[in-house]
């Protein structure tokens, strides 16, 4: 199957965004994909608020099966979480678990007004519940099949599929 | 003493026991990893709930504050149940031998164990002798090891000079009752140092002590020269036996840290010290208390890094 293009998503994301929020709305993007979206989008809607980072690794539900990996990037928020409205960004929606570690993440810096979620691409195969609010495309793949979001040297973003083992 | 029983199947670290024989890619996912808890430790919530539902055993056969102080605080930021024994007062009095203590403590549900002794080999001899789920960090065995000061002494360098290929560091003192010492050579030899000077009296030196890849120099103004990290040590008056020294004033005449020797040192260089100092002995006030000082900073660090080294440990 093609995938879309992941520059007209990130555009349609960024359109969804300046429609819907306000210009104190804080961007958090989630490493990697979702940082490099989450950067884009605050370039293009020109947002006055530094955007924050998460690394999830030490909230993530796998800890006890798959211990930590190395390359663990340090989390960042440099704006005050306490009643802010922040949308969280990643590149590829697939069962929550990584938005439910971010979300508790984002609360041990305080408490948020309000926390929407942007996705570039939601793939379904939801295990919690978790729903977008801005999403550039729903795709649907095999279950053993995987999207990664990867940038070329120009910084362009294209969005590869790749096959399970079987 | 072998590495093996460090590393398990996977090239996985099961326990911290030396920095001998870890690969530089161990000591450097601990220091990454620190990294990231050092933004935990800065935010509103000071914890993470990584070791939720982990018991976490300091087991000190020597008194420590800091060390058994820094190690419970970062156990509690992961969320861990700490359970402080000082063995000295407990059962260990009555006969009960090392590996009864943990028997006991393994058949309360320990999950790991850190472990500061005054014999070199405590915390290997318990790691041998624990089930494959339990971890063992050694929080300093005799003369023999303290890894977690090499690890936060290593964050602390990295933090300040941005790396470990261009650096200078000599070591300054009692380096032969010093178990800080030989944790930290090995540290900085594997991360790349390319200069390791040790400063002191032949009394206070190890036989040997250069074939661990270092520079010795009995003069300090000679060895202090265009340095760029000074890490003193303290005169471990309680492991002495024996006069190795005329007296601690004449110690600090030769090799105490003021300010007018820390000058030969580039003007950029840091001091390091892993406490408790003595101050007027090893170290002068004027220097401890100074500009290039960092001393402090390494306190505050030694906790992400104890973080990190439980973190990466209890997953695997």
């Amino acid at each position: 199957m093609t995938l879309p293009d992941a520059e007209d998503l990130i555009a349609k994301l960024a359109e969804q965004i300046r429609r819907d929020a306000g210009p104190r709305v804080a961007l958090v993007g989630i490493y990697t994909g979702g940082v490099w979206i989450a950067e884009r989008l605050h370039q293009m809607l020109g947002l006055s608020t530094p955007m924050g980072t998460i690394d999830v690794a030490f909230y993530r539900d796998d800890y006890k099966r798959t211990g930590l990996r190395a390359g663990v990037r340090p989390s960042d928020i440099p704006f005050q979480v306490e009643d802010a409205d922040i949308i969280l960004v990643d590149d590829v929606l697939y069962t929550g678990r990584t938005i439910r570690a971010a979300l508790n993440e984002i609360f041990d810096y305080g408490r948020p007004t309000s926390i929407r979620l942007a996705a570039l691409v939601d793939r379904g195969g939801r295990q919690l519940p978790i729903c977008p609010q801005f999403v550039g495309a729903e795709v649907e793949i095999a279950s053993d099949q995987t999207i990664e979001l990867r940038r070329d040297q120009s910084g362009r973003f294209n969005l590869t599929l790749i096959a399970g083992s079987t | 003493m072998n590495t093996d029983l460090q590393i398990g199947a996977g090239g996985k670290l099961q326990h911290l026991l030396t920095i001998e024989g870890l690969p530089p890619e161990i000591l450097l996912q601990i220091l990454d990893t620190a990294r990231s808890f050092v933004s935990v430790t800065e935010r509103e919530v000071k914890k993470v709930p990584l070791l939720r539902g982990k018991a976490i055993f300091n087991l000190f056969f020597e008194p420590s504050t800091r060390t058994r102080t820094t190690f419970e605080i970062a156990a509690k930021r992961l969320s861990a149940d700490v359970v402080n024994l000082n063995i000295a007062t407990s059962s260990q009095t009555k006969g009960e031998t090392l590996l009864d203590t943990v028997a006991n403590l393994t058949a309360m549900h320990a999950d790991m164990f850190i472990v500061r002794h005054g014999e070199s080999g405590a915390a290997h001899l318990i790691a041998r002798n624990v089930g494959p789920h339990i971890h063992v960090i050694n929080a300093g065995d005799g003369r023999h090891a303290h890894p977690t000061q090499a690890l936060l002494d290593m964050f602390t360098i990295r933090h300040y000079k941005g790396g470990f290929n261009d650096l200078r560091v000599a070591i300054v003192g009692d380096i032969l009752h010093s178990r800080v010492a030989r944790s930290e050579i090995h540290a900085l030899t594997t991360l790349g140092v390319p200069e390791v000077r040790v400063i002191g009296p032949r009394t206070l030196l190890p036989r040997q002590v250069q074939n661990l890849g270092v520079q010795v120099f009995h003069d300090m103004e000679a060895g202090l020269k265009d340095v760029d990290v000074v890490m003193m040590l303290r005169l471990q008056h309680e492991r002495m036996n024996g006069s190795l020294l005329p007296s601690a004033g004449e110690f600090f005449k030769s090799y105490g840290l003021t300010p007018e020797k820390l000058a030969r040192a580039k003007p950029d260089a840091i001091v390091m010290h892993p406490g408790p100092m003595n101050r007027g002995v090893e170290i002068d006030s004027a220097v401890a208390d100074g500009r290039q000082s960092v001393i402090l900073a390494q306190v505050t660090f030694g906790i992400a890094v104890r973080m990190a080294v439980m973190g990466i440990l209890a997953g695997n």
